[in-house]
């Protein structure tokens, strides 16, 4: 029964609840929003909204993952460090960029649609996940990665089965960071007319409709919430060695 | 087993050694003695290419380092630094399994030397190999750390400071120990450290370095008893140098055998010299009952034969 006191099962449960509860809690919001016509969001249901939203999310992070992790360990090699300085500046850039500039100059060029909203995640998760893993590989003691050669291991085995799971927690703390940010981010991507959790809190801020704010929000946080609390549990798995 | 001629290395045009010579006889034991600074570590390095040497010959059992590929050299040396080196996430038998694991030995082959070394070690208790580094003590990481290094059975083992970071009882037992592995399988095992007694307790051969430069190398007693410069002769202590000549002699060479003490409680035929010195002091006598370890009646060492330089024997 110990799964019972792991708050993730609890959160699930929630998440569930309300995706499928809120289309039956009308009274609730007409009772807290009486001057609104339609308190309550009906245009999609939720489970879709949610799934879009994950789905943006996911696929945003693993291209942030990808060239993320790629640049950090190109740049962290021997041959790669001179570009260091340069990766990390541009990276940084990246980060800088409020992603609903990012969308503003990208729909002009690629129209409305998933794929400016993509990008401009991308970028913006970029950077958490770049510094997470140049910090999780300069944690590696040098003694360790020494010895590592001293045994005869070569540069990709020394790569693979010492310096990475070596540097997973670290790297893997970037990535969290950098998914709960691109959680909440992606909400924006309803504004380029990609259906997400944002949907319901974009128009209604544009009709004035607080009731449909609020529900949007919610699960959006909710949902940033639960795989925050996830991370932590790989987290947990993965420095076992440290326990 | 192997050899340096001439050999030097660089670090952006200053020499970290220069001109080198040396050799490690096959199956002894060869201490590399020094100051920080002095080139010992980068000396060590050089003969499993860590630290590649810019000029001059190394020789490994015969062949030019340089012509054998660095990954199979390295496999064929077993390698140990201060307790840091372990892998911290990998369980204590992984850690031992490093080098067969590369050499692709199989399942059975690899646990059964497993079990083979932690037991040579004294770590034969079971709860340890599923163990990680960081829940061992200093010395028993030490332990794992030599019986990586060992675990393929390297012809060479090279060792860097390895007992530096350990209490000097855990120390003194490991250094025993170390020994006594060496003595058991007669490989080639090198050895660096700043520590003078560590040196001649562990050393058939001694390399005495500074500033890049090897002083003297010999056998301990010829450095102990000819340093060549008074640098050496300060390095073992100065007015210490006599004590620690004792030190390296047992009893058993220097008594005056049919001769015996019935009133005096006899010592054992292993005791150092200078062990025997103090029990002298200690007692306020002249001469000392030698047993053997089994109770024979030896002889009798006599305190003014301490001074001699040559054995009674």
């Amino acid at each position: 029964m110990r799964w019972l006191r792991e708050p993730i099962f609890w959160l699930l449960l929630l998440s569930g609840v309300l995706l499928y509860g809120l289309p039956y809690s009308e009274p609730l919001f007409r009772w807290l929003f009486p001057d609104l016509a339609n308190p309550l969001w009906r245009q999609q249901s939720f489970a879709s909204l949610a799934l879009a939203h994950l789905t943006l999310v996911a696929v945003s992070e693993l291209v942030a993952v990808a060239v993320g992790l790629g640049l950090g360990l190109a740049v962290s090699r021997p041959g790669g460090q001179e570009f260091r300085p340069v990766v990390e500046t541009i990276a940084a850039v990246g980060q800088t960029f409020p992603p609903v500039a990012v969308l503003a100059v990208a729909v002009p060029v690629m129209g409305f649609g998933a794929l400016p909203a993509l990008i401009a995640l991308a970028l913006y998760g970029l950077l958490p996940v770049l510094q997470g893993t140049l910090a999780g590989l300069a944690v590696v003691p040098t003694e360790v990665k020494q010895v590592a050669s001293g045994v005869g291991m070569g540069p990709w085995r020394r790569l693979w089965q010492v310096e990475l799971p070596l540097a997973a927690p670290v790297i893997l703390a970037g990535v969290r960071t950098s998914t709960v940010i691109n959680i909440g981010t992606a909400a924006l991507a309803s504004t380029v007319g990609v259906n997400s959790l944002g949907t319901p809190v974009i128009i209604g801020l544009s009709a004035f409709n607080t009731a449909y704010v609020l529900q949007g929000a919610l699960l959006v946080a909710l949902m940033a919430i639960v795989i925050d609390r996830a991370f932590g549990l790989c987290l947990r798995r993965l420095s076992r060695h440290a326990e | 087993m192997i050899e340096f001629n001439g050999v030097s290395k660089y670090y952006d045009g200053v020499a970290a050694v220069s001109d080198l010579n040396l050799r490690c006889p096959e199956g002894a034991f060869t201490v590399l003695l020094g100051s920080s600074g002095s080139g010992k570590s980068t000396t060590l390095k050089m003969i499993n290419r860590l630290e590649p040497h810019d000029s001059g010959t190394l020789l490994f059992g015969g062949q030019d380092v340089r012509s054998i590929e660095v990954k199979s050299l390295r496999r064929r040396i077993g390698y140990a630094i201060q307790s840091v080196g372990l892998f911290p996430h990998w369980t204590v038998a992984r850690n031992i399994a490093t080098v067969p694991a590369l050499l692709g030995w199989d399942r059975a082959r690899i646990e059964a030397r497993i079990d083979e070394l932690l037991a040579l070690l004294g770590l034969e208790d079971g709860r340890f190999r599923n163990s990680y580094p960081h829940q061992l003590s200093g010395g028993q990481q030490q332990r794992v750390g030599v019986a990586r290094a060992l675990a393929a059975d390297p012809e060479v083992l090279l060792m860097d400071e390895p007992f530096g970071a350990l209490d000097p009882v855990t120390r003194s037992a490991l250094q025993q120990e170390v020994r006594r592995i060496h003595q058991l399988q007669g490989r080639t095992f090198v050895l660096v450290t700043h520590d003078v007694d560590e040196a001649l307790l562990l050393a058939d051969r001694l390399v005495v370095m500074d500033q890049g430069k090897v002083i003297q190398q010999g056998t301990p007693a010829e450095l102990l008893s000819h340093p060549a410069t008074p640098f050496v002769r300060d390095f073992f202590g100065g007015s210490e140098l006599g004590v620690r000549l004792l030190a390296r002699r047992t009893v058993a060479q220097w008594l005056r055998p049919g001769e015996w003490l019935e009133e005096m409680e006899p010592v054992d035929e292993q005791m150092t010299l200078r062990e025997a010195l103090s029990r002298f002091i200690e007692l306020g006598c002249q001469r000392l009952p030698v047993q053997s370890a089994d109770g024979e009646r030896l002889g009798v060492l006599h305190f003014c034969d301490l001074a001699a330089q040559e054995p009674t024997l």
